[in-house]
């Protein structure tokens, strides 16, 4: 048995101490032990992307994370995307856009689709299929999914230039 | 999937990192992304008994310009370099490299001294003619590329040993490409070929080298190609002649995805393709 680690990070903003088994991995950790379960295990083989959470603000497929690494961190699911009530813009437009089917990759997928926008608001068809391509699903054949990414990147680009707006006035 | 168990130990400095991995012993492990050794723990092809993280170690993260070189600490992830124009192929390879949220984890450093021959960095290193600097109890020493590859998934870092530091030289005035065919996104290459092109002031080939990944159980410079351009023109004609020896000296293995005819054809193809964009700058 090794020896358990104590750890310090924060979760959608919350701050958590445990003590964890140093091959935890922060998968398990943000579902089995902290209860967050919108983060998803498909391949467990860090293929598919379903478990990508934010560590630091970028994505990272928590199923090839130690918990241990995570220590000092702050960690962002899901559950967090929005720090509040309502949906976040690609929560939204994946709705209005049937960009889910069975939802299994819909948590990572957007989680990815978040690192991607952050790191080019205006992505083309071309780099957004690019951007995602750590993600699998099933179900969707990624057509609506590309839809709902390019709108939600332009509805947050809309709040942008309006929050802009605002300060100049 | 679930490692079997180990320590861990973050230390917070170089010498208590290689301390620890020293006291750790035979089976004691330094940790940079862990997007290898972890997928190797989980399928239990890999039991460490003790990992040494080296987060916390200071100033092994950064890009520097010194006399004509970059100089890369060894935990630079690939997102800190992807698509940086002045890193030349390493920042062209870089971005090609699995997927986002891989390269928002993997090292430089750790690429380097896991030496999969399927990996990317390992071939523009060869290429440029770069070089790792290495950290163990008997002091520092520094690495070329030549001498860094031995075999599949055996590197020159000694076990107990960190590797610190890449040198690439920062090659300007050189064109380069670094062509990468899989048939899946996110796959690893099924070949992949770096080409790096120095055009004389007449256009022809003042300089030229030519590295391989997945031909062999290393990365591999294809040499046949390079001494037929050098010093003669860089016309589509004399690129096809010359990236039809690309294949030469090497035995590569099948796998599940290419059989090595299959291989050597794809050699030859990329090699073509990417002396074409390194010849055009
Ligand atoms: C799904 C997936 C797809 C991938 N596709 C590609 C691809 O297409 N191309 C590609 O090139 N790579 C690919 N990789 C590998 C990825 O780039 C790895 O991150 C990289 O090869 C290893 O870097 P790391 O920092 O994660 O190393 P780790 O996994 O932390 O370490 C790897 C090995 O190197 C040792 N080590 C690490 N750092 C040091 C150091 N500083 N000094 C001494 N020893 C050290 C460790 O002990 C271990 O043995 C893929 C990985 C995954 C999970
Ligand atoms: S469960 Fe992590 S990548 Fe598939
Ligand atoms: S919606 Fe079912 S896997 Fe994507």
């Amino acid at each position: 048995m090794s020896t358990r680690v104590p750890i310090r990070l924060s979760v959608n903003g919350r701050a958590h101490e445990l003590e964890v088994e140093p091959r935890l991995l922060l998968v398990h950790l943000l579902r089995d032990q902290l209860g967050l379960t919108g983060t998803h295990v498909g391949c467990d083989t860090s293929n598919c992307g379903a478990c990508t959470v934010h560590l630091d603000g970028e994505a990272v497929k928590s199923c090839t994370v130690l918990a241990v690494q995570a220590d000092a961190a702050e960690v962002t699911t899901i559950e967090g995307l929005t720090g509040g009530d309502g949906l976040h813009p690609l929560q939204a437009a994946f709705w209005e856009d049937h960009a889910l089917q069975c939802g299994y990759c819909t948590p990572g997928m957007i989680m990815a689709a978040a690192d991607l926008l952050a790191r080019n608001p205006d992505p083309s068809e071309e780099e957004i299929r690019h951007g995602l391509e750590g993600n699998l699903c099933r179900c969707t054949g990624y057509h609506n999914i590309v839809r709902a990414v390019r709108d939600a990147a332009a509805e947050l680009r809309a709040r942008e230039a309006g929050a802009r707006t605002t300060e100049v006035v | 999937m679930i490692p079997s168990a180990f320590d861990y130990a973050a230390p917070d400095s170089l010498d208590v990192a290689l301390q620890t991995l020293a006291d750790g012993g035979e089976e004691a492990k330094p940790l940079a992304g862990g997007h290898s050794l972890l997928p190797l723990m989980k399928l239990r092809l890999a039991a460490p008994t003790l990992l040494v993280d080296l987060r916390r170690v200071p100033g092994l993260r950064s890009v520097e310009r010194e006399d004509g070189s970059w100089r890369i600490g060894a935990l630079t992830r690939h997102a800190d370099l992807q698509g940086r124009r002045e890193l030349g192929a390493v920042g062209e390879a870089t971005a090609l490299i699995a997927d986002q949220q891989v390269r928002n984890r993997g090292t430089i450093g750790g690429s380097l001294a896991h030496g999969d021959p399927a990996s990317d960095l390992p071939t523009v290193l060869l290429a440029m003619e770069g070089a790792v600097t290495v950290r163990g109890g008997a002091g520092t020493r520094e690495i070329t590329a030549a001498d860094l590859f031995q075999d599949y998934l055996t590197t020159a870092v000694a076990p107990g040993e960190i590797l610190t530091e890449v040198r690439v030289p920062a090659l300007e005035g050189w064109g380069h490409a670094y062509e990468k065919f899989s048939r899946r996104a996110e796959d690893w290459a099924m070949v992949g070929v770096c080409a790096l092109v120095q055009r004389g002031e007449d256009g022809s080939c003042a300089d030229v080298r030519v590295a391989l990944t997945n031909m062999g159980s290393t990365p591999l410079r294809a040499l046949a190609v390079e001494e037929s351009l050098r010093g003669g023109p860089l016309d589509d004609g004399a690129i096809a002649a010359a990236a039809e020896q690309a294949d030469e000296g090497t035995d590569p293995p099948g796998d599940l995805n290419a059989s090595p005819q299959y291989k050597r054809h794809l050699a030859r193809v990329l090699t073509r393709r990417a002396l074409r964009r390194a010849a055009e700058g």
